[in-house]
């Protein structure tokens, strides 16, 4: 799939301090910069080298991700929140670009 | 090895099914047909299992996103004329391939995607092994989860289940290896890391990790021919198109599996 695609899965509400789980997967070739083409040539590196979370603005969960991550990353953490709020995920790309996805939790 | 030879019927039809190693040790539970899945490792089927993880499903919503599209010179999208998916083209991916007396010949589910595009909305067909036409086989597939599969092999299809069939049991590629040979009789067994299966298609389009794309029953039998070093035919060659009926016949009453995964 040339398109990015990112799917989130956290439950739409909690209770307060409830600990729940984040997954989060985005689709990405992670081309590690190692492997060749039928015709021989290099392709380049491409792969998703940062990836973030954070929940009304403020960062609570980051990861560095290097060469040896698979394709189509799987990340999944565990958070309790205190008040409602949104969860804004990023991934950043090697070309620049930055993947975006947001889910809304509230706490009942 | 087997003490006594299948019982051989006029049309050969229940050679494949009767043969595979009755006497032999207790390889698969004597089952069959098995479905690919029982062979896989647990993290594989885990995987499958996981609509959230398993890669597959990009291709499944892809292919939705295709479907309501409107598309070619006539503006129309497959859901303007066959509305939910859900409905119209449940146990559709089942019955494929089938003759198609029109065309005179026999058309896999691709192929038939293929023509709905340029005989009746006037747009381009999709290539082969494109993810458009993967996505989309994909999410008609995935419309039949669970159905059984059941093609028709009688009148003119049967000729091509005779080539499928006579495909199916040659010998070919340096490894002088014939599909029954492994299939038939060794499924279950190791091939250095690999489980061997026995060789079904009720999961297609697959995810294959080793390729990490989805892939057609045309292109696995290109690889599966690769890999006993005989030359590939052509994607949607008639050889291919005998072998896929013969397999889907062979795969009869298996559950389609969707999206599926396999190592």
């Amino acid at each position: 799939m040339t398109k990015v695609r990112t799917r989130l899965s956290l439950p739409p509400m909690v209770q307060k301090d409830e600990v729940f789980e984040v997954k989060t997967l985005v689709t990405h070739p992670m081309d590690n910069g190692f492997m060749f083409s039928r015709d021989g040539q290099r392709i380049p590196r491409q792969i998703i080298h940062r990836f973030e979370a954070s929940f009304n603005g403020a960062l609570v969960f980051r990861a560095d991700w290097h060469e040896a991550v698979s394709p189509n990353p799987f990340m999944s953490f565990h958070a309790s929140v205190q008040e409602s709020g949104i969860f804004d995920f990023r991934w950043y790309d090697d070309d620049g670009t930055v993947h975006t996805a947001s889910a809304e939790i509230e706490v009942v | 090895m087997r003490s006594a030879p299948p019982i051989v019927l006029a049309f050969g039809f229940l050679v494949a099914v009767s043969s595979p190693i009755a006497e032999e040790p207790d390889l698969y539970g004597g089952e069959f047909p098995l479905s690919g899945y029982h062979y896989m490792g647990e993290q594989v089927r885990i995987l499958q299992d996981d609509e959230f993880q398993n890669p597959g499903m990009f291709a499944v919503e892809y292919g939705e996103e295709l479907w309501s599209t409107p598309t070619g010179g006539k503006g129309i999208s497959c859901q303007s004329c066959h509305e939910d998916a859900s409905e119209s083209m449940r146990g559709v991916a089942a019955r494929y391939p089938q003759f198609d007396e029109e065309l005179g010949s026999l058309v896999n589910l691709e192929a038939r995607i293929n023509e709905m595009l340029t005989a009746y909305m006037d747009a381009p067909a999709f290539p082969q092994e494109s993810d458009e036409l993967l996505s989309l086989t994909a999410f008609v597939t995935y419309q039949s989860r669970g159905i059984p599969v059941g093609v028709d092999i009688s009148g003119e299809a049967e000729q091509y289940w005779r080539e499928g069939h006579e495909f199916y049991t040659q010998r070919r590629g340096q490894l002088n290896l014939a599909c029954n040979q492994c299939h038939d009789d060794l499924a279950g067994s190791n091939l250095r890391g690999d489980r061997i299966s026995q060789g079904h298609v009720n999961g297609f389009p697959v995810y294959r990790l080793m390729w990490n794309s989805m892939g057609s029953r045309h292109r696995m039998f290109r690889w599966c021919n690769w890999a006993v070093r005989a030359e590939p035919y052509e994607l949607g060659s008639r050889e291919y198109l005998s072998l896929e009926l013969y397999l889907a016949w062979r795969s009869s009453g298996l559950p389609i599996e969707a999206s599926p995964v396999r190592p």
